[in-house]
């Protein structure tokens, strides 16, 4: 396979499939150990905690081991996606993904300020005023509204504490 | 006659200009609150109920419900427009609402969900107006075996519906149950399946797992196929809403089936959650045009949006003649009435006419005023549909990400949502059927309550599901309803077998 | 109308002010909102407690900043402890508390305890009160413990809040002293439990004043005693000429057990005097207020008042009390 971003090369249908069943029978396992420790019997007060989810546990795998059977004997040779397409998905997971994950240290407003303009002028090619525009008046519209407005409190970072709001 | 006379005087109060501006001020602030998916209904009564002090009862419960109708109209708005349901009662919509306005029909599919909304909540204050005292005995009847057989009907109507295969479905169902059933056990008062991870405490709830698995996943759907959004072709102009009440009254059936369902969800109290689903459920097997169902057909819209809308409004009678509340807002206008030395309960409709007739009247005007309102903004929502995608799809990342962290003020949520996202387009794209498990993840805990409860009232017999009439004729309902593909095929078998 | 232009120009004035800190004065004062946490649900007791506090403050101005309730109710509201816990430093976070202060760490395992907060006041205490349906014929509390000793083991059905909390807690203390088994179903909601009652799923409760006092208004309910060493204060005839003083006390029919539940407030850990001291002034004003009596009044609660030592020493004697009466359950959680 090549990762270069010819036209229709990706990874095939089968396989992203089996390996998405494999998740779902691998969170079945979880379900049912985490069910094993809670308790799957039936005690004093009717069943135990872990009762049903053990069950659900269970049918997760089961169906999963149905599903991956029916999935590997189909004759579907059809891309899942192809590369380039993947790349374009891959291209809003990963900036969201760190948009999120820097959320906890510099605040909801910085970071969508940021994420906003990066997306606006990578991916639209919005000219900067534009994108400034749009990156500075959502999260004080925001602000405005959560915060001033029903009051409900959004994280904040080292800015909003210098800022002392 | 009585009720009537009661119910003009309440016209009276209700009609007084300061109350109709605090009525139009209520339902644009709730239509806000409905379309931002971090503030629920819940959230904008429970914040401005402190302001609503210096009003007197009768003008504050006006703003507050009129917040609650606001919300319940705002809540389809980002179902169709972005698949991004913000209360779970909006998630039916979204299977034929969504796909409407990706086909340009934006503003029909708003139209639909609006007026079907109205109907639905006029049919219920109807009913309130005239059986309250009686509906309030019916409710009575609800223990915890009845309440699951109703869960259990609710699954029932629905599964099955799915073009997907059934393995798939069960596999994606399961999923649901299990996430629903991580935290707290509150029949044991244990933990479990948290593996000692406190940001799992509080279980997935529904709203970051849909934000994620039906927003975000929609997202990068679009992107894998270009930056574009479908449905920008929609027409923005108050014409579509004449055109689309044209076409309305021949799904009058529909509306009519979905209209007791909801009262029914609503007054026992199951809520309007499972009152959409089940709505939708029998208007896509019964309906003749069952089988496009999904693909944006407008009697989609219309079953699931009356239904919640008739149960969101018949929820409220519960709650006056009960103290019941039958939804997170409710519970939070019931603490309003406490705090304003109102006792909801069976003696509050002797003693407090005034108020509860304002109330009810006000839920008419409310109602209409309302519809005006969104009806009004429906070429400006379809509107949105034009911005460039390379705007809107960060403006709505960000609503997103908010969304999820005001449900527990936790960023570790935030997280949790984009990995839903991804989930959500992996399983898509896999063909694995996503309404399962969202009505599985919103409803599965609070079968498994009403199930274990009845199990401990009975001592562990079985028998308590057919102990008595009401419960027995809803579990085999729900089996009708579950075998019914089974059931139509042995008919139609029957038929031809007798022509032949 | 004028009132409610009122509102809107009390909304932009709060846009607009918002952001400037308040004027340094020698005592300490929040300088930004305050969150106030509620460790439950919305609509229950505390919740509705803590939205009544939130009323009086903003109708009577008595904070400069606004106070803000959030809800936490994630794992039987130790989500909410463990969040004011981990906000160590930060005077803008206060917390109401019930009794699972003292039952969630016990019985889920989360590890936290009271003495991780800075205690600063309590407000009232919560009466716990024998509710049957009107319908039955018991009229006291000794008729009915002599029907449920009567009835066989387990046939009878107490409904309650919560599973491992006071509702249960009582419901064992009472098996206890009755000498019998009863089958306890618990339900999510205080309100929810009495309309099981009313509906005769379950055979009693032991509903709060508040959440119960309506059905008894009504007809439908009838209390047979309360779980206090004393009947309570409240003399306003409520049902059939009854006041909650005609309540007679369960002790006085045999029912050793005592129980009343905490509604007082925490901070987070290392708060100095200064900030507590505003807290507790603040909370003395609410006090204060008629809506506060008012509220007081129509749940029957126990208005004891305790701050500083006092206060802590009362939540230090509650907590052993409950670790003995959680043992002795059996509702620890198994990892203890």
């Amino acid at each position: 396979m090549t990762t270069g971003s010819s036209s229709n090369t990706g990874p095939t249908h089968k396989l992203v499939e089996a390996g998405v069943t494999l998740l779902i029978a691998l969170f079945g396992v979880i379900v049912i150990a985490g069910s094993l420790k809670a308790g799957i019997n039936w005690g004093a007060e009717g069943p135990r905690a872990g009762f049903f989810p053990f069950y659900i546990g269970l049918f997760i795998v089961a169906s999963s081991g149905i599903n991956l059977w029916h999935g590997l004997r189909e004759d579907n040779d059809g891309l899942f996606a192809e590369w380039g397409q993947l790349r374009q998905v891959l291209s809003v997971v990963i900036p969201t993904g760190i948009y999120v994950g820097s959320m906890p240290f510099i605040g909801l407003y910085v970071a969508s300020t940021i994420f906003i303009a990066w997306f606006m002028r990578w991916l639209g090619k919005y000219n900067w005023i534009t994108v400034l525009a749009v990156a500075f008046g959502m999260p004080l519209v925001t602000y405005l509204i959560f915060e001033r407005w029903f009051m409900v409190p959004l994280p904040k970072g080292p800015l909003e504490e210098w800022l002392d709001l | 006659m009585e009720q009537l006379v009661n119910l003009f005087h309440g016209f009276a109060v209700a009609l007084q200009p300061y109350n109709i501006m605090l009525m139009v001020i209520g339902i644009v602030l709730g239509v806000i609150i409905g379309v931002l998916p971090g503030l629920g209904g819940a959230n904008g009564v429970a914040i401005l109920l402190p302001l609503t002090f210096s009003m007197s009862p009768t003008s504050a419960i006006i703003m507050l419900s009129c917040i609650y109708w606001g919300a319940l109209f705002g809540g389809a708005i980002t179902s169709i427009l972005f698949n991004i349901p913000g209360e779970p009662w909006s998630v039916a919509t979204t299977f034929d609402g969504y796909p409407m306005a990706q086909q340009g029909k934006a503003g029909e599919a708003l139209t639909a969900a609006f007026t079907s909304s109205f109907v639905g909540a006029l049919f219920a204050v109807v009913m309130i107006t005239l059986v309250a005292p009686l509906v309030a005995s019916f409710a009575l009847q609800f223990g915890p075996a009845e309440k699951f057989a109703v869960y259990f009907l609710a699954f029932c109507s629905f599964v099955g519906l799915s073009k997907e295969p059934p393995f798939k479905t069960i596999a994606a169902m399961m999923i649901g149950f299990a996430l629903a059933a991580v935290g707290l056990d509150s029949i044991t008062g244990q933990l479990r399946l948290t593996f000692g991870v406190t940001h799992l405490l509080n279980g997935f709830d529904f709203l970051i797992a849909v934000i994620g698995l039906f927003g975000i996943g929609e997202i990068l759907l679009t992107m894998e196929e270009g930056l574009a959004f479908r449905g920008g072709t929609a027409k923005i102009n108050l014409r579509v809403v004449l055109q689309t009440w044209k076409e309305l009254p021949a799904y009058w059936m529909t509306s009519l089936r979905s209209c007791f369902i909801g009262c029914w969800m609503g007054i026992t109290p199951a809520g309007a959650t499972p009152a959409s689903f089940m709505s939708y459920g029998i208007a896509k097997r019964v309906a003749k045009k069952g089988s496009n169902f999904g693909k944006g057909e407008i009697e989609g819209v219309v079953a699931p949006e009356t239904a919640a809308h008739a149960a969101g409004t018949a929820a409220l009678l519960p709650m006056l003649s009960l103290g019941v509340p039958g939804s997170p807002t409710a519970a939070v206008l019931l603490g309003g009435l406490l705090i304003w030395g109102l006792q909801p309960g069976p003696m509050l409709f002797v003693e407090q006419k005034e108020f509860v007739w304002g109330l009810i009247a006000s839920m008419y005007l409310g109602n209409i005023v309302g519809l005006l309102v969104v009806l009004t903004c429906v070429p400006i929502f379809a509107a949105i549909l034009r911005v460039p995608f390379s705007i809107i799809a960060p403006l709505i990342l960000v609503l997103c990400a908010i969304g999820a962290y005001s449900v527990h003020s936790s960023t570790f949520d935030v997280m949790l949502m984009l990995v839903f996202g991804v989930i959500g387009y992996l399983l898509k794209k896999c063909n694995y059927p996503l309404a399962p498990l969202v009505l599985a993840i919103v409803l599965g805990d609070k079968a498994e309550e009403a199930f274990r409860q009845s199990l401990l009232g009975s001592q562990g017999s079985f028998g308590v599901f057919l102990s008595n009439p009401l419960v027995s004729t809803i579990m085999i309902l729900g089996l009708i309803a579950l075998f019914w593909s089974v059931i139509q095929e042995g008919y139609s078998r029957l038929r031809s077998a007798a022509t032949a | 109308m004028r009132r409610s232009t009122h509102l809107a120009l009390g909304a932009i004035a709060a846009l607009c002010t918002g952001g400037v800190a308040a004027p340094a004065t020698a005592a300490w004062e929040p300088v930004r909102p305050v969150e106030f946490i509620v460790p439950a649900g919305t609509g229950g007791g505390a919740d509705q407690m803590a939205r009544t506090i939130q009323g009086i403050v903003t109708k009577h101005s008595l904070m400069k900043q606004p106070l803000v309730v959030i809800n936490k109710s994630g794992g039987a509201g130790g989500e909410g402890f463990l969040d004011v816990k981990g906000s160590g430093g930060n005077p803008h976070k206060i917390i109401i508390t019930l009794s699972n202060l003292f039952t969630t760490p016990l019985a889920t395992g989360i590890p936290f305890s009271w003495k991780d907060l800075t205690p600063v006041a309590m407000l009232a205490l919560d009466e716990f009160v024998l509710w049957v349906n009107a319908d039955k014929p018991y009229k006291t509390a000794k008729e009915y413990i002599d029907a449920v000793k009567a009835a066989p083991a387990g046939s009878i059905k107490m409904g309650g809040t919560g599973s491992k909390q006071e509702d249960q807690i009582i419901t064992v203390a009472v098996e206890k002293a009755v000498g019998t088994k009863f089958t306890y179903i618990p339900y999510k909601g205080g309100g929810e439990v009495a309309v099981q009652l009313v509906g005769n799923h379950v055979d009693s409760t032991v509903n709060n004043p508040i959440e119960a006092v309506a059905q008894w208004r009504g007809g439908k309910l009838r209390p047979l005693c309360v779980f206090d060493a004393k009947p309570m204060a409240y003399d306003e005839p409520i049902a059939d000429g009854k006041a909650w003083k005609d309540v007679p006390t369960c002790k006085s029919a045999g029912l050793d057990m005592e129980y009343l539940m905490l509604r007082g407030i925490f901070m987070a850990p290392r708060a100095t005097k200064d900030q507590v001291e505003y807290y507790v002034e603040l909370f003395k004003k609410i006090r204060a207020t008629p809506e506060w009596q008012e509220f007081m009044k129509s749940g029957a609660f126990n208005t004891t008042f305790l701050t500083g030592a006092e206060y802590a020493k009362w939540v230090e004697a509650e907590d052993k009390r409950h670790q003995a009466l959680m043992k002795e359950a059996g509702f620890l959680a198994p990892s203890n």
